[in-house]
Parts: structure tokens; sequence; C-alpha cells
């Protein structure tokens, strides 16, 4: 009975597998092949043809792409992305103490946001036309196309600078309490929120206002439901799908956000540690860090796909 | 989202470029002589065609686009010359918008490096749309079997957050001007290969392109004849969205000090270099920063007002 939905499942799992496939195949493509021989890199100009051949040997880069890039996959697929250059620290380890802070950035500013942005989509999706509809509109347009750096810019100026209330850069160490700990996570989550909240809600009211549209609607409305129960009751329930992937879109432009966001508060995240590998041009530690950000991409892609499988009966049933 | 009714939406909106040529017809078929009535018309038409906000639009865009060009030209001083004893300087006579970390003139700096966040987007939004585009129309006309690998591989490519991906390319090629278009437009080619492809996969259905190739046509002139001029509408109001993206990605790279490099500013970097002054409120962190605001949201404005006459005049259809 449920044969359909499950095979739904494992063909989207195999697809998102696929994809990630793909993305490693890019990412070594962009990091290891195309920007030439690293090994001469590494020496300098003044090195002799020997040197950067036994180098060249020890990289592994006399073999042919293709079994380098299985190599270089192996090892990915069993967690050894290599050493970093910069400091000779397994990136493994390094992604393993920054991961957790990224997580916990990540995870509160969904915790604000999603509930805000439903809440004010669903109420302007009811209340079509209102003041708070046309003031999301303008508060979309306008955050969509405001820098987040400008905005946490802003925030420190006037938070740390003006009025003094909170820090200005986030020291992890001090977080000893739940009031440092709000007074520390106060600004980066604050601007991450302000970068997706108007977005979510705005494809929240586009969800729940197709739904609205519905003749089951109408019928409810004829039957004499109250508008609060037609949207909790019949609505809500036909919208978890499409909502889903409201969220989960909207969350994957924190990936974004949260580069600029982590390094302006020089919070010691795993995007600030990519910074830093760009900058060394550390290229180890970069494919490491990438292929963590496209893993946790999918993986969101793939939740948002199976509450959307999970949430419609019709799936579920045939 | 209903793929059907925005194809039918589109090609409703779009298909029709009589819709220009009408009101001239109307106004003044057969006097050419009455040079005035016929251009107070198209004024009125231009103002027709537009919201107050979408005019405001057009005229931000307008003005960033003429700075772009001739801005070197009328700038006060040469763009790197440093003209002032006083850093930070607040606003004067001689300084219009104050003076930067260093004492340049800030509004020369401001119009020098226009040309690199307005040229460096432009250049690489027509690349990313160019190219989409026409993998778009390649997927959409050929057989199953390219469409499938090249939509797998696209979205391969859009599941690397755009900074992400960003970041790994500069990682391994540097931040040169020509490097940071490519990068741009590679972030962004998978979105407009997406819209194109979508698009054209529902012109494909429609009645006049089974009769094209009912007639025997070749699937060249079925993509540049039948398809491509009844996309064109729907990505150029993708190709302004698109454009804001790119300008957002690139300062935010140069916000990092990854993009643009010193002593070429463009406004990211000019935030960047300025921040110090953030403290004191300077105008030379700030007027940057309003010009990137006020480009993105000019941009914006535009677009929607066209998307908003296109659902007016989609209804007005029926």
């Amino acid at each position: 009975m449920k044969a359909h939905a499950q095979r739904l499942i494992a063909a989207r799992l195999g697809l998102a597998l696929l994809t990630l496939l793909l993305v490693s195949a890019i990412v070594f493509a962009i990091t290891g092949l195309l920007p030439g021989d690293a090994a001469q890199q590494a020496l300098g100009q003044a090195a002799t043809p020997e040197q950067v051949a036994a180098l060249r040997h020890q990289f592994g880069l006399d073999q042919p792409a293709l079994q380098r890039y299985v190599q270089w996959l192996m090892h990915v697929v069993s967690g050894n992305f290599g050493t970093s250059l910069s400091n000779n620290l397994p990136v493994s380890e390094l992604i393993a103490t920054r991961l957790p802070n990224s997580l916990v950035l990540a995870g509160l500013t969904a915790l604000v946001s999603v509930p805000v942005a439903l809440v004010i989509g669903i109420l302007s999706a009811m209340f079509r036309g209102s003041l708070l509809d046309r003031a999301l509109n303008v508060l979309t347009l306008s955050t969509v196309a405001v820098p987040e750096f400008l905005i946490a810019t802003i925030a420190v100026l006037v938070f740390a600078v003006k009025l003094r209330w909170l820090p200005a850069l986030s020291y992890l160490s001090e977080v000893t309490s739940f009031g440092a700990l709000l007074r520390i996570y106060a600004m980066p989550v604050m601007t991450l929120c302000c970068v997706i909240v108007a977005q979510m809600a705005r494809m929240t009211r586009a969800a729940v206002l197709d739904q609205l549209n519905a003749s089951y609607v109408e019928m409810a409305l004829l039957k004499g439901a109250s508008p609060m129960r037609i949207v909790l009751r019949h609505v809500l329930p036909n919208t978890i799908g499409p909502i889903a992937n409201a969220v989960a879109l909207s969350l994957s432009y924190l990936f974004g956000g949260v580069v600029i966001v982590e390094s302006i508060f020089n919070y010691p995240g795993l995007a600030s540690l990519m910074v830093d590998a760009v900058t060394n041009r550390d290229m180890p530690l970069v494919q490491g860090c990438v292929m963590v950000f496209c893993a946790a991409y999918l993986a969101l892609v793939l939740i948002a796909d199976l509450c959307q499988i999970i949430s419609n009966p019709r799936l579920r049933q045939r | 989202m209903n793929r059907p009714a925005t194809s039918h939406a589109t090609t409703v909106l779009y298909a029709a470029p009589d819709d220009e040529a009408r009101p001239c017809a109307d106004a003044a078929p057969e006097a050419p002589v009455e040079a005035a009535i016929v251009k107070r018309s198209t004024l009125r038409r231009l103002v027709n065609r537009f919201s107050t906000l979408g005019l405001i639009g057009l005229v931000i865009v307008v003005f960033w686009l003429c700075v772009a060009f001739i801005g070197p030209l009328v700038a006060p001083y040469k763009g790197g010359a440093v003209t002032s004893t006083e850093i930070f300087g607040l606003y004067s006579a001689a300084h219009p918008l104050g003076t930067d970390y260093l004492g340049r003139d800030m509004l020369s700096r401001v119009l020098y490096g226009t040309q690199y966040t307005v040229g460096l987007a432009l250049a690489s939004t027509l690349l990313a749309s160019c190219i989409g585009t026409f993998f778009g129309l390649l997927a959409a006309v050929s057989g199953r079997w390219v469409d499938e690998t090249l939509s797998r591989l696209f979205d391969a490519l859009i599941s690397i957050p755009s900074k992400v991906l960003a970041l790994v390319v500069i990682a391994a090629f540097g931040s040169s001007v020509p490097m940071l278009i490519m990068v741009a437009a590679l972030a962004y080619i998978p979105g407009a290969f997406r819209i194109s492809r979508s698009l054209a996969v529902n012109l494909m259905t429609l009645e006049y392109v089974q009769v094209a190739k009912a007639r025997g046509e070749g699937l060249f002139y079925i993509a540049r004849v039948e398809v491509l001029p009844n996309m064109i509408h729907p990505m150029l109001a993708d190709f302004g969205l698109r454009f804001v993206f790119i300008v957002l990605l690139l300062s935010g790279l140069s916000f990092l000090g990854l993009g643009v490099q010193p002593p070429n500013a463009d406004w990211g970097s000019l935030v960047r270099e300025n921040i110090g002054g953030l403290a004191e409120g300077a105008p030379a962190v700030l007027m940057p920063a309003v010009a990137i605001a006020t480009l993105t949201i000019g941009v914006n404005l535009l677009i929607d007002s066209l998307r908003r006459r296109g659902a007016r005049a989609h209804g007005g259809g029926k």
C-alpha cells in the first residue's frame, strides 16, 4: 500500500546522492585539476625540475585525472579530507571544531525566523490587500535588494556603537549564562533573520493564497466554518509541502548570508573558516568546507521533498 | 507552482509585440508631420506603462547606467588622488561626500567605483543569461537524453550556494576582473537555464510550434524563430533580477576582500576600506552602501512594475 511512496522516497534519495557525486566532481575539477600545477606553486619559481617532479609524485599529481578524482573521492567518503596546508592539522578535525558553532547559529536563526515568517505569511494571505500585506511586499522588495553586510554594519552601528547594548564581535568563550548567550547571538541571528524572514513569509503567503482559492475552502465557508478554522484545519494541512519547500529554499539562503555574517562578527564557524582558507588558498580545507556546505544544502532540499511526499495522502495510499 | 497557468500567462502576455505598435498607430497613423503629438503620446505611453514606483526605479537605473559610463569624466578629482589632509571628513563644498580613510575624495571614489559595480555585474549578467538561455533552449528542443543530462548537471551546480561557489573558484584562480565576471556568470547560469528551459518547454507544446514541426522545420529554426522571440520578455525581467543578485554577490565578495583588488575599488570594497569610519558615522562608509541599496532597489522597483503591468494585461486579456 505504501510501496508507491517508498519508491518515490528511494528515488529522491538516489537523486540527492547522484547530485552530491556530481557536485564533488565539479568541486574537484575546479580546485584540483584546472588551476595548474600545485607542486610548481608550492615550490615557487626557483625550484629545480627534479624538486618539482619529486613533489608532484608525492602529491600524486603525475597520475591521470580520473584516478586522482576517484582516490580523492574515496578519502572524502571515509571522512578524510587531507591535511590543511596552512597549519598541518587534519581538515576533518578543523571542520569538526567549527561545524557545531555554525549549526548552533543556523539552528537559532531557523528557530526565530521560521515561526515569525509563517505567522506573517499566513496572516497576510488571510488579510489580502491589508496594510500588513502591503508592508510585507515593500519589506520583501527592500530586504532582497540590500546586501547582508549592510544590514550587519548598520546593526553594529546602532546596537554596539551608539547604544552599546551588544558586543560587536562574537567571543564564544564568554558564553557562561543564558543572558550572555542571548547578547552574543542577538546580532548575527538578527541579521540572518532579516535576510530570510521576508522571503520566507512571501513564499508562505503565495502557498496559502493558492489554497485559499480552492473550491474546498468555499465549501467550508458555506458550511459556516470560521476563518480561523478554515485556515488551520483545512488550508494548512494542504500547504505543508509548499511551505516546507519555501522554508528549505529560504534557509538555503543562509549559506550565502552566513559567509558574510560570520566574517563580520568574527564568529568562529565553518563559513569564516572557509573564507580564511580561500584567502590563504588552502585547497584541501576549501574542498572540505564546500563539500560540507553542499551536503547540508542537499539534505535540506531532501527533507523538504520528503515532507512534501509524506504530507500528501494521495501519494501515501496509492 | 502550476506551470501550465504561468505558461499561458506568459504567452498571452508576451507573445504579442503588436501591443507596442498599436498605440502608435492610434496616435498618428497618417500624420507623421505632427511630431509633437506623437512625442507626447510616446511620453504618455511610457508613463502609463509604469506605475509611479516603477518610474522612480527607471530613473534610478538610468541614472546609475549613465554614471557608469561618464562617471570618471565628471569626477572632481582623479580616482586615487589624495586630496585632503582630513580623513573620514564630513560633507563639505570641496568634498561633497566627505573623504575616505586616506583623505581621498569620496564622490570621485564612488563615481569611479560605479564602473566596476555596474559594469562587472552587467557583463556577467549578460554572460549568464546568454549561456543559460542557450542551454535552456538546447535542452527544450533536443531529445530526452540531452535534456536530462543538462538538467542534472545544472541541478548539481545550483546546489552549490552561489557565494560558496564563488569562493571556491577564487581560491583556485585568484581574483581578477575577468575572473570575477566568470565567477558571477558561472554562479547564475543554472538559474537562467532553469527559467529559460521551463519557458521553452511550455512553448514547445503550443500549436504553432507543433505546426512548425509538422512542416518539417529543423530544430535550430524552431528554437530561433518560434520559441526564442516568445520568451524574450520574461527573460528580460529575469535578467534584471539576476543583475541584482550579481551586484549583491560581487559587492559581498569585495566586502570580504576577495573581489575587486586595490587600488581599484567597487562599492563593496569602498565599504570595506572605510569600515573604520563606522563608529563616527562617516559618510565614507555610508555613501557606497547607499549607492548599492539605491541601485538594487531601483532595479527591483522597475521589474516589479513590469511584472504588475504584465499581470494586469493578462487579467484584462481575459
